[in-house]
């Protein structure tokens, strides 16, 4: 289910690189428009893929991959206690959770320099923050409604928000934070300040027409942003192939000059990998980078989700065989990491998930004055 | 340590459902994540995950069971380090409640307002120039972006073409294409990433062609905009313009002839101004463009070639959240805004011409509404009409009418009227257009009315 023949993916690729993307000029054109053959030679809409091909994964020193291992446990050990204080009712309203995805945050936003580069991402926004080092804490506190949440309690699971690690939430509404992102990438470009942006967005938002006048503008201007799309397969539950013409979202960005590459988003290292060249392409001034990151995610789209539009095997044989964690846990093993140690990890990240539960429970309610409070920054 | 598993909640409004099945047996060893359990309601069949590893204890209800309460103890499951602490300490029925600290029941108390500031003294001797609206709104953009340079104006045709309306004329010459941008006709598309610039720390002005265009834009004027502040709890900015022309123009038809105002006057975290005249329009624009919050700034096509006096001062910036007293009178308040000011005007000079002498109140700003100023006329005059170039229904009329029963009720001799357009989409049809706009004659009927006059 998940990323699915392979060696189709391979002939296609090559069939892209070897044809140009436009006829080659025939007779006479509109006066008005711009010889493109020789910039259509040059675009290639692989090109950012075949480097990929070249060095698939990331060579990781011992102390990355266990920081990589323990930020994803991190995001896992949390999400799955969201789920269970959700089912205590600690925890209202919609929340989403990002178990069996947590592979693509860690692997991009470690190749991002924090408080330099901006996030933004939609509302299934948690494992995106624990990457970017927001203290499990605050959000927690957050998701239970509370006064110390990252957002005052006001913003709840989907809308949390940090300036100070330039991560611009956690936005509700599917696509809006495509255009958001390259506003960000705009202010990167306008201040010249050397950050590009990674905008987030799932397989459902990128059927959102907003996301293709983004397209546009981003190429057209030539911005900073990398446009991430995270193919968990299915848009709440309706699967990419019955939502989708063309399911091969890499090449989405190809209408507007954007090259797209295709990951494996259930490897750590294989993401950091394309993160090197994806970012390395925006950052040296190229503009936009459109990245397929191909995921899973194991729960359902919200917490309340019959699970009716997929098998229960379809799931299992995800977490059997393709899971980001035990695949990195396995890889550690093989570099002698020992079972002890990794045990040990696991439990200091287990208190360290209770203590943010504890705090989020025990915190108290926003003050009633608040409810007044934020709506304008001036007073008037 | 053992753990207790609890019957889950499937929603916030779940209190109960029904254990369908066990998908673990006592004494199997379960890693988090694996399914335990499929639990059902009426509305859906949610799957019950393994948080920890460990192994099934004593389970406590079988499957099958009908309305388990959310919260009660379903299963045991034991800890890795545990001896045989599988069974429940004591069977209990239902958990506890979840209880979260209790929010104080008292009335949260409401910021007190604070009173709107005036109107900067012009000093004595200044000169007075004779300006149009269009270029006093230039001239307050291109003030503003010599000040700071994080202010950019984006926006369809804003820089070769010089503006459709051409409100931006010069801008580009002067500030160069980095800072005067033409986008693609997308504007969900531009002013959503106006909006990211603004939260990025940039200080842009999104120009719309005209308002009808902003609708497809609304979603990010309004949910990314205006809500992002409250909902990062005063983390996230948005020092954001969106302008343009606003309301009906001339024999456009309908969809390019719409007053936006009552629109986005109803939405929290927005500043909405709709000046009339040059001054308004020069010094309203500085501090729309210098607030720190979101502001829709909505001017009007008819009005933009009008000329009006301007104070020639270094830095002439107006109060938001004030109204303005455009003519005095002690008979009869009329409020009014943008378009519809003329006209009252227009309209308190006939009225004169028959004795009544009207007060005219420029609104200025729509949101917030300076309250005060109508209810400190009304108590002056004691009737009140509102002069709106907009629909009827649900509008700033509809507003400042209940905010005269509401809070001014005692001082009424008669009841508010409105003039407003007709109820009906703008024809093209030149005589039916005239029909259908506010225009004096109605006003000076509505004077006449609350007046007893007629």
């Amino acid at each position: 289910m998940l990323k699915r023949r392979v060696r189709t993916v391979l002939v296609q690729q090559l069939q892209y690189e070897d044809v140009p993307l436009a006829k080659p000029t025939r007779t006479r054109k509109a006066a008005s428009k711009p010889d493109l053959s020789q910039s259509d030679a040059e675009f290639a809409l692989r090109s950012l893929q075949a480097e990929h091909e070249k060095a698939k994964r990331y060579s990781a020193s011992d102390e990355q991959m266990l920081g990589f291992y323990e930020q994803m446990l991190l995001i896992r050990r949390f999400e799955e206690k969201a789920g269970q204080l959700y089912g205590l009712g600690l925890i209202g309203g919609f929340c989403h959770l990002y178990i069996g995805q947590e592979a693509v945050a860690v692997g991009l936003q470690s190749a991002l320099a924090e408080g330099k580069d901006s996030v933004i991402t939609g509302y299934r926004d948690h494992g995106h923050m624990l990457a970017y080092g927001i203290d499990p804490k605050v959000i927690m506190a957050e998701l239970t409604g509370r006064q110390a949440g990252i957002s005052k309690g006001k913003g709840g699971s989907m809308h949390m928000f940090s300036t100070e690690h330039k991560f611009y939430g956690g936005h509700g509404i599917v696509g809006a934070q495509v255009p958001l992102g390259a506003g960000l990438a705009f202010a990167h470009k306008y201040r010249d300040d050397g950050g590009i942006c990674l905008a987030y967005f799932g397989d459902g938002a990128a059927n959102q027409g907003q996301v293709y006048e983004t397209f546009n503008m981003a190429a057209l201007w030539n911005l900073p942003i990398v446009f991430v799309i995270e193919n968990n397969g299915y848009a709440m539950g309706t699967a990419v192939k019955r939502s989708s013409a063309e399911t091969e979202f890499y090449r989405r960005g190809t209408a507007f000059r954007i090259p797209g590459m295709d990951v494996n988003g259930m490897d750590v290292l294989e993401v950091r990998a394309a993160a090197e060249v994806a970012f390395a392409h925006v950052r040296e001034g190229k503009g936009p980078v459109l990245m397929e990151l191909n995921t899973y995610r194991y729960r359902g789209h919200s917490m309340s989700d019959p699970a009716k539009y997929r098998s229960r095997e379809e799931v299992q044989e995800q977490r059997d065989h393709n899971d980001p964690i035990e695949r990195l846990k396995k890889e550690l093993a093989e570099r002698g990491k020992n079972e002890d140690d990794l045990k040990a990890i696991d439990k200091a990240i287990r208190a360290k998930v209770a203590d943010a539960a504890d705090f989020a429970e025990n915190s108290p309610e926003p003050d009633a004055d608040e409810l007044y409070t934020d709506v304008l920054v001036g007073s008037y | 340590m053992a753990v207790e598993l609890k019957m889950p909640a499937l929603s916030p409004t779940m209190e109960e459902g029904t254990l369908a099945k066990w998908l673990v047996k006592e004494g199997d060893t379960v890693a988090p994540g694996d399914i335990l359990a499929e639990i059902e309601t009426d509305k859906a069949t949610m799957e019950f995950e393994a948080i920890d590893e460990g192994t099934v204890g004593q389970i406590l209800v079988p499957e099958g069971t009908e309305n388990v309460a959310v919260g009660t103890v379903i299963a045991m499951l034991s800890g890795e380090d545990d001896g045989d602490a599988l069974t429940a300490p004591a069977p209990t029925a239902a958990a506890s409640e979840p209880t979260p600290v209790a929010a104080p029941l008292a009335a949260p108390a409401k910021p007190a307002t604070s009173a709107p500031k005036s109107d900067p003294e012009i000093p004595h001797g200044t000169n007075m120039a004779t300006v149009t609206v269009r270029d006093a709104l230039r001239d307050g953009m291109a003030e503003e972006m010599r000040r700071d340079e994080r202010v950019f104006v984006m926006g369809e045709e804003v820089a070769e073409y010089q503006g459709a309306y051409k409100v931006t004329q010069g801008l580009l010459a002067e500030f160069g294409p980095k800072r005067v941008i033409d986008t693609p006709i997308t504007e969900y598309g531009f002013a959503g990433i106006g909006t990211g610039a603004a939260m990025g720390g940039l200080r842009p002005i999104v120009e719309f062609m005209t308002f009808n265009f902003a609708m497809q834009a609304i979603d990010h004027i309004i949910n990314s905009a205006a809500k992002t502040n409250y909902m990062s709890g005063g983390q996230m900015r948005c020092p954001v313009v969106f302008r343009g022309p606003n309301g009906a123009a001339s024999r456009v038809g309908a969809q390019h002839s719409q007053n936006y105002g009552p629109w986005y006057a109803s939405v929290p975290g927005l500043i909405v101004i709709a000046p009339y005249d040059s001054s308004d329009a020069k010094g309203l624009m500085k501090a729309a463009i210098r607030c720190d919050d979101p502001v829709v700034f909505l001017e009007n096509e008819l009005v933009y070639g009008r000329s009006f006096e301007l104070p020639e001062m270094d830095d002439h910036v107006l109060p938001i959240g004030k109204a303005r007293i455009m003519r005095e009178g002690s008979d009869v308040t009329i409020v009014s805004y943008s378009i519809g000011v003329g006209l009252s005007l227009d309209a308190a000079e006939q009225l004169a011409a028959e004795g009544i002498e009207a007060e005219v109140i420029d609104l200025r700003t729509l949101r917030p509404l300076d309250k005060q100023a109508v209810l400190d006329s009304l108590m002056k005059t004691n009737r009140v009409v509102v002069a709106e170039e907009g629909w009827p229904t649900c509008s700033i009329s509809s507003e400042i009418i209940t905010l005269c029963m509401e809070d001014g009720f005692d001082d009424l001799d008669a009841p508010v009227l409105r003039v407003c357009n007709e109820d009906v989409p703008l024809p093209y049809a030149a005589n039916l257009e005239k029909l259908a706009l506010l225009n004096t004659a109605g006003i000076v009927a509505a004077v006449k009315k609350v007046c007893y006059r007629d």
